[in-house]
């Protein structure tokens, strides 16, 4: 099946099989290997990507399902090739990254986070990435980028 | 996941249409995030799956006063957990609603889908249960209702006939000064199943307690109701009631939990959601 889709800003013509997930469809079809496959069943949120302005797992989302939507992956995060989000710089100064594996996930989550509760307490931050394990178990510093982004974004 | 043929009706009879043509081979997506776990897992398979989002009226999310709520086939846990009505007059749905998975797995999932799934320890259930919540069906031989206490029949098993879908959920409008808790009991904040789920509504015409994770289905705790259906409520007729509750209780033990642990934390968390109504209701 062909799909149209607006991904990362771009009008995309993508040929998709009904049983590929989106996940599957962005890092092979669209050649988009920032979304990461972690568990690819849901519960591990390294695959968040942002559907018409809401976070899902991918993993979880056929790929056909995103016929004529928009969906934004961690490669639509950063506003300009030599520039970077506050939240991926926030990350990279923090050391808000340890193997790297969750961090895409981790980055389109705070995104549509911040984009929903621009100034979010730590509680609100918590709730907000409980779907995003981290094996590293680095949320300390994963919660203290969010908030510097969130206060650089704010100023 | 093993090829299937994907549909998009456009109207409901033709979503039952197809179900009803390729028998138990077709599986309903609506959000999917049961139905593409079981699929990957070979835990389910489909020769066919029938996509239900472009199918126009089962997506609303309604509240009358006369009426009281509807909840389409589509609507999203999240929906129900931001819901402004909900969170009034419905608050301990709107409690499980956000202590289902992740936001992500919110965006998604249905609560018509928590429903269909069954699982003993599904967090909507209770809240529903407790709020008399009932069940639309659509088949190729019209429209039934069911009760949802009524609609389980085992883990992963209810009433529907292969061919048959769930359409909305009918929610009557509460009665004044209503209490309406949840309790949700796991081993972590997020990303759990409940080792014990309580649900209890109280008001002064009626009080009904759900119990989740300790059945083989949702059930209601009818003879620690009957000890407080129009009688005085306080401390001892909570703890009596409370008690009753943990002997109507059938929980198994697995890796979550020992079945005399869940009979213990049903006694507790029975005693501490009465309590909360009660003082909800004040």
């Amino acid at each position: 099946m062909k799909i149209s889709l607006t991904l990362n800003g771009e009008a995309r013509e993508l040929e998709v099989e009904p049983c590929r997930s989106l996940l599957d469809v962005l890092r092979n079809e669209a050649g988009l290997p920032g979304t990461k496959k972690g568990c690819d069943v849901g519960d591990c949120g390294a695959c968040t990507v942002i559907l018409d302005g809401k976070p899902v797992n991918s993993c979880l989302v056929l790929g056909v399902e995103a016929e004529g939507r928009e969906v934004t992956t961690i490669e639509g995060i950063q506003p300009a090739p030599d520039r970077l989000h506050p939240l991926q710089e926030k990350f990279m100064q923090l050391g808000g990254a340890q193997c790297g594996f969750c961090t895409p996930g981790m980055i389109v989550m705070a995104k549509a986070l911040l984009d929903e509760n621009p100034s979010p307490t730590e509680e609100e931050i918590r709730f907000g990435i409980a779907g995003n394990i981290c094996r590293c178990t680095g949320y300390t510093k994963i919660v203290e980028a969010i908030q510097a982004a969130a206060e650089e974004m704010g100023k | 996941m093993r090829r299937f043929e994907y549909f998009e009706p456009a109207t409901l009879g033709e979503a039952i249409g197809l179900l009803a043509r390729y028998q138990g081979r077709a599986q309903a997506l609506a959000g999917g995030t049961d139905l593409l776990v079981e699929l990957k897992e070979q835990l389910r398979s489909a020769d066919c799956v029938v996509n239900l989002k472009k199918i126009p009226g089962i997506g609303a999310l309604a509240f009358d006063a006369r009426e009281g709520l509807r909840i389409g086939a589509l609507v999203t846990a999240r929906e129900i957990e931001l819901s402004e009505v909900i969170l009034r007059l419905y608050p301990s749905l709107a409690q499980a609603a956000r202590e289902l998975g992740s936001i992500q797995v919110r965006n998604r999932a249905t609560i018509v889908g928590n429903v269909c799934r069954a699982s003993p320890s599904a967090d909507t259930l209770p809240p529903l249960i407790a709020d008399a919540a009932q069940v639309t069906v659509n088949g190729k031989n019209g429209e039934r209702h069911v009760p949802l206490e009524d609609f389980f029949t085992g883990p992963g098993r209810t009433v529907l006939s292969p061919g048959e879908l769930v359409t909305e959920l009918r929610l009557p409008a509460p009665a004044p000064r209503t209490g309406k808790v949840y309790i949700k009991h796991g081993r972590r904040k997020a990303m759990e199943l409940a080792t014990v789920g309580v649900a209890v509504s109280l008001s002064a015409a009626d009080v009904r307690i759900v119990l989740g994770a300790v059945a083989p289905t949702p059930i209601r705790a009818r003879r620690a109701e009957e000890l407080l259906r129009g009688r005085k409520i306080d401390a001892s007729s909570i703890e009596r009631a409370a008690q009753a509750a943990v002997e109507e209780s059938r929980p198994i033990s697995n890796v979550r939990a020992s079945a005399e642990y869940r009979r213990e934390m049903v006694g507790v968390l029975t005693r501490r959601a009465l309590t909360k109504a009660l003082e909800a209701t004040r």
